[in-house]
């Protein structure tokens, strides 16, 4: 009895805040229909903290702790996984999910934990004025609509006048969020726009694509994630779409959704929000991370582009990081400090070559009345022979004279509804 | 010893109909009330008002509904998450259209909203049974996650189709929204579950129970003996929607604070609520007590044991959840079809006879 009451003491006393420790909780989901884009997102960031653990021992000399929590891109789960994290001193969560970041923007609030949706989420969270600790860095969905359609601009000579534009959309908040933009740029730029919704999981989508067969738009663009990526590339070979004119957002653009299909996906678009050329920090994680096997996964995903962008989003919160120890003068920082770090967040090219990953994604600055980043995209093509994504143009600005008046009416309408006064102090 | 009908005695109709007829079950019951009313409100925290009691309560409410209406009146059902959908959307309506009425009564008017919806997808229920019902109530359940997606006038013509709840209030403490206290969250949910509960209970010992269970056992000899099939039915339909609504509108306004309906209300959340009451027994109030404390319980346990202890990788953890979920259902299904009400009522029949049971 006496040990036992020892060992549940020391217990308690290990379990207790540990002092000298950056909490980076990791959100992941590694089961269910999405953990094909779950899983190398997730070993990208882990690695990317253990890569300064080993090399440098951590951020200004503070070593990163990560913590796990299997959410299976559930939201329940995914606020358990919030609730048992945040006491821990979490610094910043990266749900990667848009359904948990809507359960997580009040909360995180209430708590003010900074919480970073990088390329996803409520995108009129870049009205960082209203959204005081969200951060949707370095572009959201409505630049991403924004730059498919400038991109199809370009190829067609600058004007997309009675054309037909598709939109297959997973039929949650994620899926929805580009509709209203793609409907004002429709307005704009004069062609029509159908949408086409694909419920969850999305592993049935015969009938959307006998829909596209039948009206023949010019264009399908997707709004795809987990499982319905594949089968839609599939759906799309099935009935002969001409692949070029397929254009995925960067959540539908990762090796693993193009090559169940095989030499049909050949010639398939998708956005993409950071480089997929190799970069000096792979061999660095590959010598002291994988190889050491202190690796999060099975090490098989390392330059993958779903990795990459994981790498990029722990590179981000790392450079935030340190932004707030210089900002406070304080190695052990606190989330109040780490929104500040956040907010004075400059990422320049120079940075990102010292960094070992020249060219991951455009430069950018973070302001109090923008969270948003530059909400720049390129375009890439997939090459089913050589198996690797090829880029095609450079960063493509999106359209703000669009999207500006709609993050201000949208932000402004959660103002209102939540009773916050916009405003930077 | 303690637990015996021995010495206590009955001297009314009264306290010869109680609910609870041995002492010991009374103060039993009292006890369990005063720990959830003066204990926990007092200790509870963030993680286990969202990660356990809360759930625990909603499930609770949801598994009382659904099993008034298959284990009490024998009416499979598979749409539970649907008929949850239309008690957080009746909710969500409410909560917006008049901000000034007190969320209790919204959560009270989306329960019979719900009621009204249950019963109309119940009357298939008059011509079709057994697996046919099942799948006339699946259709309900496709069709209004369905229209809660396609209507925009239902999430208010959102951008992304989520609803969150506003911050309402009950006498002046915070219930819903951002703000909210871990034990304000709690007691809400606590104070519907127990009305519910007592409601529930009284109304299966009564005459429409006992008319449920006549249909359940066996519907041409209810007939013969009286029993109104179509009134019995719609009733057992009416009143389970109406405790289903009132968890929906629970679930989404005090726990999450904003949901998705394909996400949250799918055909899996159907699915857990029935395993909840096949675990927990079917017909018996206290097994959908048992059966959503396993349910929301096992999960969290797995994850401290498997991930926290024993530092296990967390989609190992996932995966030996559903396993695990997967044979209990299985076992419960061959060994013990009455579920864990059963055992219960089995350790209840050896204490009477102890020290000699039998």
């Amino acid at each position: 009895m006496k040990r036992l009451t020892t060992a549940v003491l020391a217990g308690a006393v290990l379990a207790g805040p540990v002092a000298a420790d950056l909490v980076i909780p990791d959100l992941s989901y590694r089961t269910g229909p999405y953990a094909a884009g779950g899983i190398p997102f997730s070993d990208g960031y882990q690695d990317y903290f253990t890569l300064l653990n080993e090399r440098d021992g951590g951020i200004g000399g503070v070593p990163v702790r990560v913590i796990e929590c299997e959410t299976g891109y559930n939201t329940e789960k995914g606020v358990e996984c919030y609730e048992a994290t945040k006491g821990e001193g979490a610094l910043v969560y990266q749900p990667l999910s848009t359904g948990i970041t809507y359960q997580l923007i009040p909360k995180a609030a209430a708590d003010g934990i900074p919480l970073h949706t990088m390329g996803y989420g409520r995108t009129s969270a870049a009205n960082g004025e209203v959204f005081r600790n969200v951060f949707n860095y370095p572009a959201n969905y409505w630049d991403a609509a924004s730059v498919a359609v400038n991109h199809l601009l370009d190829e067609n000579g600058g004007s997309l006048e009675g054309k037909t534009i598709a939109l297959v959309y997973h039929n949650s908040a994620y899926g929805k969020e580009p509709i209203r933009t793609l409907e004002n740029l429709s307005s704009k730029h004069g062609f029509t726009l159908n949408t086409i919704a694909v419920d969850h999981p999305g592993q049935e989508q015969k009938s959307q694509w006998l829909q596209i067969r039948r009206e023949r738009p010019d264009y399908v663009l997707m709004w795809g994630w987990g499982v319905m990526n594949q089968v839609a590339i599939q759906e799309a070979a099935n009935i002969r779409f001409p692949m070029e004119n397929f254009i995925g957002n960067w959540w539908a653009g990762a090796e693993h959704d193009v090559t169940p299909a095989g030499a049909a996906a050949n010639g398939y678009k998708s956005l993409n929000m950071n480089a997929v050329e190799d970069m000096p920090v792979f061999d660095e994680i590959q010598s002291m991370v994988i190889d050491a096997g202190k690796n999060a996964g099975d090490g098989s995903n390392l330059g993958s582009v779903l990795y990459t962008r994981g790498m990029y989003a722990a590179m981000l919160a790392a450079e935030a990081i340190a932004t707030a120890q210089d900002m406070h003068g304080e190695p052990e920082i606190t989330p109040a400090m780490m929104r500040d770090g956040m907010e004075a967040l400059e990422i320049t090219e120079a940075r990102m070559t010292e960094l070992g990953m020249p060219g991951i994604g455009p430069e950018f600055s973070v302001s109090c009345a923008d969270h948003g980043g530059s909400g720049m995209g390129l375009v890439q093509q997939w090459n089913a022979d050589e198996g690797s994504w090829v880029v095609l143009t450079d960063y493509i600005a999106p359209d703000e004279e669009v999207i500006a008046p709609l993050i201000e009416e949208d932000s402004m309408a959660f103002a209102e509804e939540n009773g916050i006064t916009p405003g930077c102090d | 010893m303690l637990y015996r009908e021995a010495g206590d005695f009955k001297t009314s109709y009264v306290d010869d109909s109680q609910t609870f007829p041995i002492a010991f079950d009374r103060y039993r019951y009292w006890a369990v009330l005063a720990v959830a009313f003066l204990v926990i409100p007092f200790v509870i925290d963030d993680y286990w008002a969202n990660a356990v009691f809360v759930p625990f309560l909603i499930y609770a409410i949801a598994a009382i509904g659904l099993n008034i209406l298959v284990g009490y009146c024998g009416q499979v059902s598979l749409g539970t998450g649907g008929f949850m959908a239309v008690g957080a959307y009746a909710c969500y309506k409410l909560m917006t259209a008049f901000p000034d009425v007190s969320i209790v009564i919204h959560v009270v008017l989306a329960g019979g909203i719900t009621a009204a919806v249950g019963a109309l997808f119940g009357l298939p229920s008059l011509r079709i049974k057994g697996f046919y019902l099942a799948v006339a109530t699946l259709a309900a359940q496709f069709f209004l996650v369905w229209l809660f997606n396609k209507v925009s006038w239902f999430y208010n013509y959102s951008a992304s189709g989520q609803i969150s709840a506003p911050e309402r209030s009950v006498l002046g403490i915070a219930v819903t929204g951002a703000q909210v206290a871990p034990w304000a969250q709690y007691m809400i949910c606590l104070v519907f579950c127990t009305i519910s509960a007592i409601i529930a209970r009284n109304l299966t010992r009564g005459s429409t129970g006992r008319k449920w269970m006549a249909i359940r056992d066996m519907d041409i000899a209810a007939e013969i003996i009286g029993v109104n099939p179509l009134r019995a039915k719609l009733s057992a339909f009416a009143v389970s929607s109406f405790f289903v609504g009132i968890s929906g509108a629970l679930f989404f306004a005090v726990y999450l604070g904003a949901v998705e309906v394909g996400e949250a209300f799918g055909i899996q959340k159907s699915f857990l609520v029935l395993f909840m009451i096949i675990i927990g027994g079917l017909g018996s109030i206290f097994g959908s007590f048992a059966g959503a404390a396993f349910m929301v319980l096992l999960p969290v346990a797995l994850k401290v044991v498997g991930v926290d202890w024993l530092g296990f990788p967390t989609d190992t953890v996932a995966h030996f959840q559903l396993v695990i979920v997967g044979a209990l259902i299985m076992i419960f299904l061959i060994a013990e079809p009455h579920g864990l009400a059963q055992l219960w009522r089995l350790a209840k029949e050896k204490l009477r006879l102890w020290p000699f049971p039998y």
